[in-house]
């Protein structure tokens, strides 16, 4: 009977079709919204996850009231002293992150994040030079730029007999009216954040600040080996007053802050609810019409001695082809569109959960729109098939 | 043909329905209709048994309680010594799938489904193996001389064709009580008679009973009897060929 009902599915092409395609949107705009969504948190992490790689810093110290990772409050010039004397911390080299003015060579203004990295170690330096080596940031007024950034955030465009130029190694820009060159270019990865980040050293980069106080952001620290990092962080934390955490809490916070103080999280719940609704409306409409034009085949059929648990079978059959095929083609066009967007600097990561949250979502969209026209079939009398 | 009486039923081993005193009522609009009001029928083995009258005197309600698809009200209906009130259900479903083939007016063939495919449907309901069925299913078709258009879907077929794929369908799972509901109306002349001629010669034997619900007066010819209806009564039940004007 799996015959039957499949080939009653595909007798009403148009419908079957319409069906199909319902679901595929459905689920390529959950599975899209979704996956541009996590993108985007994944990308307000790669400051941390790039920082902790370079040098293999298993925590951050930062001040208490600090609640994502651009969030760069003054520390003490002791917290470093004194995280370097906690008991199980192996190193801890001190970081800064600021916003500073930038003029660059056409003479645009802009801000500019710069990060200072510890001199000696260079913990925290980006990775993966283009040009250059990382142990050139050391030269005399040396800082590293994104090569992307470079032709986009960092794009002169004010010089009206020259085409658009991309800064480039050996250009010398301003920071605050402290001269930098440019000495090496790295990739790094896209950041939620959209002003260009400058690498410097740390001594550098505390005299492009302003001059304050405390200038101090960050200190990272390595666990010693076979060393509980939670032992660790509660003794920095009684010690020194500070917050201490991991990469992965500190990604985590970073995270969750972004995702509370903007409206992402309920603009791309509202996307994904509305794939819902849309897929809902769609099958639900189709399904149900697909069902009276076919009432009357399954009267016969009920005439003919198929029960009711047979018929919910066929139609179960009939929903489970229209599901899997429109997820699959949903799923595909997502992926093909990710596929698309992950070439650019724009957010796109399907973690597995993803699919696997469509695929729940779909279900229900079925069970309810199928629930309609099961129950239509359910109290069908079988003598309407003598009436003409 | 002589005017005679029915023939007296020989014994109930003989008979594959018995209905006595059927009573069927619908609620219409705040009103009760009765649409049979105390029916008394008796249909043998190997008989082909018309239920002849005007619209709306309660013929399609008939045949719709002798196969159990709907429930009766009152009387007995007791076919092939089976009580339809006595079972549930799902019993009521398989005894009907098992027994019971239809020929309908509109042919009610499935629009997206082969002639054979069409035909595989109730031995497939019983739970015959897709392969199997299809295979019984053409056989079937060659035996009603649609061997050649098993692979044609209803759109393909005429009228009479699409008739013969229906009687090839009720017959396929051999059924010992077939019940046809206006088979030839949407038929001409010529193509009717062919259709009661396939009914009558490969439908009828001694183990089956054929009911047929028809306006029809071309095809009276065919009955073994002839049962008519009127309100919601039998009125008069006789031989081809008496004096029966509907």
């Amino acid at each position: 009977m799996n015959m039957v009902a499949l080939r009653m599915l595909t007798g009403d092409r148009l419908k079957y079709l319409g069906l199909v395609f319902g679901l595929a949107f459905a689920t390529m705009l959950i599975t899209q919204q979704a996956s541009i969504l996590v993108g985007m948190m994944r990308q307000t992490q790669t400051f941390i996850e790039e920082t902790a790689a370079s040098g293999g810093a298993d925590l951050w110290v930062m001040d208490p009231q600090v609640y994502f990772s651009e969030d760069a409050k003054p520390l003490q010039d002791t917290a470093l002293f004194r995280v370097r004397g906690i008991e199980g911390v192996e190193w801890a080299v001190p970081l800064y992150k600021g916003w500073l003015k930038g003029r660059l060579p056409d003479g645009t203004l802009l801000t500019l994040i710069v990060v200072g990295v510890d001199d000696a170690t260079l913990i925290g330096a980006p990775l993966n030079m283009i040009e250059g080596r990382v142990e050139d940031i050391r030269r005399d007024r040396a800082v590293f730029v994104d090569a992307k950034d470079a032709g986009t955030k960092l794009l002169m465009t004010r010089d009206k007999n020259a085409s658009p130029r991309a800064i480039k190694v050996g250009d010398a820009l301003t920071v605050n009216d402290f001269e930098a060159i440019v000495t090496g270019t790295h990739r790094g990865s896209p950041s939620f954040f959209w002003d260009p980040v400058l690498y410097t050293t740390y001594t550098r980069a505390l005299q492009m600040a302003p001059p304050e106080r405390r200038l101090m952001n960050f200190v990272l620290a390595k666990v010693k080996p076979g060393v509980d990092a939670n032992a660790v962080i509660a003794r920095i934390e009684a010690a020194t007053g500070l917050t201490a955490r991991t990469n992965s809490e500190f990604m985590s916070v970073t995270a969750g802050y972004i995702l509370e103080k903007t409206g992402i999280l309920i603009n791309f719940g509202l996307a994904v609810g509305l794939g819902f609704v849309i897929g809902m409306l769609i099958a639900g409409q189709t399904l149900y019409n697909f069902t009276l034009d076919n009432l009357r085949h399954f009267a016969v059929l009920k005439a003919m001695g198929a029960g009711n648990s047979r018929l919910i079978r066929m139609m179960l059959v009939q929903i489970s082809a229209v599901g899997i095929l429109g997820y699959g083609l949903g799923l595909g066009a997502a992926s093909f569109l990710g596929w698309i967007i992950v070439t650019t600097d724009l957010a796109f990561l399907m973690t597995w959960h993803i699919p696997v949250f469509a695929a729940v979502a779909l279900a229900l969209i079925l069970i309810i729109a199928g629930s309609l026209s099961m129950v239509k079939v359910l109290r069908l009398e079988p003598a309407i098939v003598f009436k003409t | 043909m002589p005017n005679t009486k029915p023939d007296m039923i020989q014994s109930s081993a003989e008979l594959a329905i018995h209905c006595k005193g059927v009573v069927k009522t619908y609620s219409a609009g705040g009103n009760t209709v009765v649409a049979l009001g105390g029916v008394d029928l008796d249909v043998r083995l190997g008989e082909l048994m018309m239920l002849v009258g005007p619209s709306g005197c309660g013929k399609t309600t008939l045949i719709s309680v002798i196969a159990g698809i709907l429930d009766r009200d009152a009387g007995d209906c007791v076919v092939f010594g089976q009580d339809f009130d006595r079972m549930s259900t799902g019993q009521r479903t398989r005894f009907r799938g098992e027994n019971v083939g239809f020929v309908f007016q509109s042919f009610n063939l499935l629009p997206s489904l082969t002639a054979a495919q069409n035909v595989s449907v109730p031995l497939l309901i019983n739970g015959i193996p897709g392969a199997q069925a299809l295979r019984q299913a053409k056989e079937m078709l060659s035996r009603v001389g649609l061997g050649e258009r098993s692979e044609s879907l209803p759109r393909q077929l005429s009228g009479g064709q699409q008739q013969r794929v229906a009687i090839a369908r009720a017959l396929v799972h051999k059924p010992r009580l077939i019940v046809c509901d206006e088979p030839t109306s949407a038929l001409d002349h010529e193509t009717g008679h062919i259709i009661m001629r396939l009914l009558k010669n490969v439908a009828l034997d001694e183990k089956r009973a054929l009911v047929i619900v028809t306006h029809d007066a071309r095809i009276f010819g065919f009955a073994d009897r002839i049962a008519k209806m009127d309100d919601g009564h039998i009125t008069e039940i006789s031989r081809p060929g008496e004096a029966l004007l509907v």
